[in-house]
């Protein structure tokens, strides 16, 4: 079982380093729930 | 294929110290939130001189006067090792100090929104009258007249009226609201519209005057910044494009605006290509001003770190895309790159839409790109403040989709970053960063023989709009112009060559028969 299973996780991507959108499907194929997920812009 | 090619750049800079204080949103947001903060009472301690500002290298990069991998060579941080005697002025453009430019918001204002106080308006006019890139402007004029007195300025200000200009930490005039209530034409909104439209016409008359483009060759003009101009039935319906031409004088121009967030000069650039190449317009100028909103964006980070305020510059820019010349590097138009809505988000497949699948599509592999020029922000402003070196995580991406696409060897991927990478030089001024800063270097160096192909790269956060998660990229290729512009009309091309092989062949054949 991964570390990750029934794990509720919230998201902070980063536009120029990994989007929160591709970060929530690794996620979500480890059993995690999402419960909040966002990009965000640094420059 | 008959590609349009980049005849000229040209790049503006202002520097804008109490725009930082007075207008960029860190500071403005922490003055409602939290006014008596400690970042407020140090922040003015670390604004930098006019004279710093100039010998800072980036900035010397953006005008032109140095490489951008002349930054390589000079120690970090770059704030404490200065250009000895740089000037002002640069190959691409010049640097502004604030005095001067609001002069020039004033002489664009053709609503007698922007009052100056009177000592302050006839000294900015006098060094406008002097300075070469505007001082043939007509608009100048409006600093002939108008002047105002300062306890008029101030009881604009005070009574929430007009939007505050300091200098010097003195308020020397204000920028009156445009209407009454509709909150679209705010004296906020138009003090940010009238920042834009200042510095990109600064941009396009440092254009005219540095590559020779006459005002009245420019048949359109795309501008490309991040402001919305409109009132409250169309904000945001723009135009930008022609105010700017207007004050440029280029009277047979039109144009319209390009928005895509920090994408929209990549995504401006590539209209303007295929407006020229089509042959609806001959000569297209894409230009941007800069985000007053954007100053100080990170100067917490930077007063916390014991840097100078580094964000205290205002970026601008305009390129001139024309007809192919047989001389000026071509844009490739058949090698676009975009990041499409069903692309995905991960690095690598945001890196294969926007790279690799342009490339492939004209036999291109990206091991034939000498050189990216993606998100050029300066590292010593996003580093401190924890958003890393956006030019650097660009190029490893890159490099590694090279790996996976077999073009280079894994074991080469430093080399690689290093050989097709160069130093962020840029503000962090959204669009302006956007690829398009090396635009005017890329040129030359394709011209001098340094550069054979280059790759120009912007990306746009469209979630910061809350319409949707999706960002954007958009690419596209630059090449050295093999000097054989193709003939425009198809048809008489094919007309002329089919007469021509034909004739070529009877009188082989003649030949060949006399022969026998």
């Amino acid at each position: 079982m991964g570390i990750l299973q029934g794990k509720k996780v919230a998201i902070l991507g980063d536009r120029d380093g990994i989007p929160g959108m591709a970060i929530e499907e690794c996620v979500r194929t480890a059993g995690a729930d999402v419960v909040f997920s966002t990009t965000e812009c640094f420059v | 294929m008959n590609f349009p090619v980049i005849k000229g750049a040209s790049y503006g800079l202002i520097q804008a110290c109490d725009m930082v204080r007075y207008q960029g949103t860190t500071q403005t947001s922490e003055m409602r939130l939290n006014p008596a903060s400690e970042y407020l009472a140090q922040m003015p301690g670390h604004l930098r001189a006019f004279a710093d500002a100039v010998a800072y290298p980036p900035n010397q990069v953006y005008i032109g006067n140095l490489r951008p991998r002349a930054l390589r060579d000079i120690p970090s941080p770059w704030y404490n090792n200065p250009i000895p005697n740089a000037s002002a002025q640069g190959t691409y453009g010049a640097i502004l100090p604030q005095e001067d430019f609001l002069g020039l918001m004033k002489a664009v204002d053709k609503f007698d929104l922007v009052l100056l106080e009177e000592s302050f308006q006839n000294a900015a006019a006098e060094r406008l009258a002097a300075n070469a890139a505007v001082s043939g402007w007509k608009a100048l004029a409006a600093l002939q007249k108008g002047q105002a007195e300062a306890a008029q300025i101030e009881a604009l200000v005070q009574e929430h009226k007009a939007e505050p200009l300091y200098n010097g930490g003195k308020l020397v005039g204000c920028v009156k609201k445009a209407h009454d209530f509709d909150a679209a034409l705010s004296e906020h909104v138009m003090f940010e519209n009238l920042v834009a439209k200042a510095s990109a016409a600064f941009a396009l008359a440092l254009l005219l005057q540095k590559t020779g483009l006459a005002a009245e060759e420019v048949d359109y003009i795309i501008e490309c910044s991040e402001e919305a101009c409109g009132d409250m039935n169309q904000r945001g319906g723009g135009n930008f494009a022609k105010s700017i031409g207007e004050i440029c004088e280029c009277l047979n121009a039109t144009g319209s605006d390009m928005r895509s967030f920090c994408a929209g000069p990549a995504h401006a650039m590539v209209t303007a290509s295929a407006l020229v190449q089509a042959g609806i317009y001959k000569n297209v100028v894409v230009l941007a001003g800069g985000a007053s909103a954007k100053l100080g964006m990170n100067g917490k980070d930077h007063v916390k770190k014991g840097l100078p305020i580094l964000e205290d510059m205002l970026g601008a820019f305009a390129v001139h895309i024309g007809e192919n010349d047989g001389v000026s590097p071509i844009i490739r138009t058949d090698a676009v790159g975009r990041h499409r809505i069903g692309s995905g988000a991960s690095p690598q497949a945001v890196m294969q839409a926007i790279v690799a699948e342009p490339l492939n599509r004209v036999q291109l592999r990206i091991s034939d790109v000498d050189c990216f020029s993606a998100e050029m922000q300066n590292p010593e402003i996003t580093e401190p403040a924890g958003a890393g070196d956006v030019p650097l995580a660009n190029y490893k991406m890159i490099a590694a989709l090279g790996v996976m696409c077999k073009d280079f060897e894994k074991s080469e991927l430093a080399a690689v970053v290093d050989r097709i990478g160069m130093p962020g030089f840029a503000p962090t001024q959204g669009h302006i960063p956007s690829g398009v800063p090396f635009l005017g270097h890329c040129r030359d160096m394709i011209l001098e023989g340094a550069l054979n192909r280059v790759m120009i790269i912007g990306k746009g956060s469209l979630f910061l709009g809350r319409l949707t998660n999706l960002f954007d990229g958009v690419s596209f290729v630059v090449e050295r112009n093999p000097g054989k512009a193709d003939e425009p009309a198809q048809e008489a091309t094919s007309n002329e060559a089919v007469r021509s092989a034909m004739a070529e062949a009877f009188s082989s054949l003649a030949a060949s028969l006399r022969a026998q």
